[in-house]
């Protein structure tokens, strides 16, 4: 039989084949190219959006004028004279009431730069605009301003600030600020990590050191895999279900003597983004445990190491990084969920800080949700600065996560 | 009555599931002599050998059948611990295999476990100089043993063994993965060795087994592919005048 050393082509039916390759390969690279430009693209319009609204010209009017309280401007009023400012004119009332929440001598030059600006000046916002606008079009908005709002300031104004990090809520968007949620949200992740960290490994090493291979382990282990794509708001209603009513009396706090409480508190819901999480964090610290290689083990019974100890010294040290980083990773998520937030019951309002498990809760994502409903396009604004707070926590974690797995990245 | 046979295995067969790797196996090991198992890849070598300490109780579905014996007893009785076999019967394995720590906790984890009372510093000496690894590693005992080299890794998870005092090690192709230097510096190693203690080898080096053991056990598949002991006999004489026609194939090159 003959060889098929005839059957390719050679010479210029070769390089006319050749060049068909090329366009083809040409063609794939392009795609994969746009595929990823789509996604830059994505990603920048996405962040964009967010600064956009964060910053820019807000136009506000005092009901009055400071000058009808003092003689100095009022970027250069001292803390002293603003105590001064507040004791004279605010009803003795109101006064002890602010009082009573932080006494006035201890309170920053910022906050009660707040209050009178709140409560004496008492400014109304009249119009704001995202940065884009402010930025090309700010003869236009002066004009505007001017001819519309003929005694309005018109300001140059970033939405986040110091002062908005340590702020609690209010009800006027100028003055309101998203401490009361990052405390929340920093409950619920705290909690989320209690419950799901040492359950969700201990689930880990259970099905990966000591299950049977059998149809009840597959089954298992497919239904966890199953539970991690299940929509957030499913866990919500079991949240509601298990947490806020069967569980009340524990969740309440009432028995532990607790009394002004429902079950809708950060601890009901702290836990329900635990059990969110819980199929991720074991799914992750199985890869983990995985990635062990069965040498190590091996090396432990050898000696003669029983499978504890084979476990607790070799296997859950070394895959320790890999735990932490998917635990870091799947809290970023619950950082950011909303909808089981709004089914287990994350008050609308308040301006209390969560001071233990059985305390009413606001947190990031919830604030934002709220904010970002409301007519007013300042709150849009601080919505958009909350986000930006929210990103920037997330980040955060990510960064952790990321330099926890480059640090004790293992080379076997 | 001492006996002069370290272990002994009766009819001992090993199966993964419903395959038979490992057929019929009756053979009587000497105490203080370095037995080596030969024979071609697949043919169950490894899998005895994981068998003298229970190692194969790990592969899901594995089992044996017959009886292995230390000194009278059957390891695969009912009343025995494998934990304790394999305190008993120590192991090295293909691939260095040291654990993830310094080289001094290399040696000293184990017989901590173990409950070991006496002086760990001493016992680290002593096991890190049978394995002849002292000299070299005593100013650096706290680093960590992955910086070591392959060659030095694996004697230092022999002195790991020895430092649970074992009476049988037991070697799966130790030096497969080392350069001829450390080969050979191994198998210096186990000559030492067989002073104190019985050695069993894995190799698929033929000049290695006609060099370094005193027994040799020769497997090979059947029909079915269950691994076998065809010819256990002295070294010498499996090498230069072996009774089975395919031993002198194998050992001569002329098999496949
Ligand atoms: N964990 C296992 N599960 C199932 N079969 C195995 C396993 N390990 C080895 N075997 C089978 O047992 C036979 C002997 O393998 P092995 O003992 O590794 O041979 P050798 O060490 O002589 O190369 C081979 O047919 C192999 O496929
Ligand atoms: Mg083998």
């Amino acid at each position: 039989m003959s060889s098929h050393r005839d059957n390719y082509p050679e010479g210029a039916a070769f390089y006319s084949v050749l060049r068909n390759r090329y366009r083809k390969a040409a063609i794939w690279q392009f795609l994969f190219l746009s595929a990823l430009l789509i996604a830059i693209i994505a990603l920048t319009a996405l962040i964009y959006n967010v600064v956009d609204g964060a910053f820019g010209y807000i136009a506000y009017e005092y009901k009055a004028a400071p000058t009808q309280f003092t003689a100095t401007p009022v970027s250069e009023l001292t803390k002293e004279e603003l105590l001064v400012i507040l004791k004279e004119n605010l009803s003795s009332g109101a006064y002890n009431k602010l009082d009573k929440e932080t006494p006035m001598e201890k309170r920053s030059q910022a906050d009660l730069l707040s209050l009178f600006l709140e409560r004496l000046v008492r400014i109304d916002t009249k119009d704001t605009w995202s940065m884009t606008d402010s930025l090309l079009r700010g003869a236009e908005i002066r004009a505007e301003v001017a001819e519309k709002y003929p005694d309005a300031i018109l300001e140059l104004r970033s939405w986040i600030t110091p002062q908005f990090l340590v702020t609690p809520m209010s009800s006027r968007a100028e003055f309101a600020g998203v401490r009361t949620a990052i405390l929340g949200s920093l409950w619920l992740v705290g909690i989320a990590l209690l419950f799901a960290l040492p359950v969700g490994t201990g689930a880990a090493v259970y099905l990966q050191e000591y299950a049977p291979r059998n149809w009840l382990t597959k089954t298992i282990q497919t239904n966890i895999n199953n539970l991690a794509g299940v929509p957030s708001i499913v866990y919500g209603m079991l949240g509601l279900a298990l947490f806020v009513r069967v569980l009340e009396p524990f969740t309440s706090g009432s028995m532990f003597g607790v009394t002004d409480s429902n079950g809708r508190t950060v601890l009901a819901a702290g836990l329900t983004m635990g059990i969110l999480v819980l199929p991720l964090i074991i799914i992750n610290a199985q890869e983990a445990i995985k990635a062990v290689p069965e040498s190590l083990r091996q090396a432990a019974f050898g000696v003669g190491a029983t499978r504890w100890q084979t476990i607790w010294h070799h296997v859950l040290p070394n895959a320790l990084p890999g735990i932490l980083t998917g635990t870091i990773l799947a809290l970023s998520r619950a950082l950011g969920e909303t909808a089981p937030l709004i089914v287990v019951g994350a008050s609308t309002f308040i301006s209390l800080d969560p001071d233990g498990p059985f305390s009413k809760f606001t947190a990031l994502p919830i604030q934002i949700y709220q904010w970002t409903t409301r007519a007013q396009s300042e709150f849009h604004a601080i919505a958009a600065g909350a986000i930006l707070v929210l990103l920037a926590l997330l980040l955060t974690l990510n960064a952790t996560a990321i330099l926890l797995r480059n640090r004790f990245q293992r080379r076997w | 009555m001492e006996n002069h046979y370290a272990i002994e295995t009766n009819e001992l067969s090993i199966h993964y599931g419903n395959f038979t790797a490992v057929k019929d196996v009756s053979m009587k090991v000497e105490r203080q002599k370095i037995t080596a198992i030969i024979g071609p890849s697949g043919c169950g070598k490894s899998t005895l050998l994981r068998a003298f300490n229970r190692m194969n109780d790990f592969v899901p579905g594995c089992h044996a059948s017959g009886e292995l014996l230390l000194q009278g007893q059957n390891l695969y009785g009912k009343e025995i611990d494998p934990v304790e076999v394999r305190r008993k019967i120590g192991m090295v394995f293909q691939k260095p295999n040291p654990f993830p720590k310094s080289i001094y906790e290399n040696i000293a984890w184990g017989a901590r476990i173990n409950g070991f009372k006496g002086k760990m510093d001493e016992l680290v000496e002593q096991s890190l100089r049978s394995a002849a690894l002292w000299d070299e590693v005593k100013d650096k005992l706290q680093e960590s043993a992955y910086a070591l080299s392959g060659g030095q890794q694996q004697r230092l998870c022999i002195a790991r063994t020895i430092a649970i005092q074992p009476e049988i090690i037991l070697m799966d192709e130790p030096a497969s993965a080392l350069d001829p230097i450390s080969t050979l510096r191994i198998e210096e190693l186990m000559q030492e060795l067989k002073k104190n203690y019985t050695i069993i080898i894995v190799t698929h080096n033929m000049q290695q087994a006609a060099r370094a053991s005193d027994y040799t056990a020769m497997m090979m598949i059947d029909e079915r592919r269950a691994g076998g002991v065809i010819e256990f006999d002295g070294t010498t004489r499996i090498f230069t005048n072996p009774k089975d026609k395919r031993t002198e194939d194998y050992v001569t090159g002329r098999f496949g």
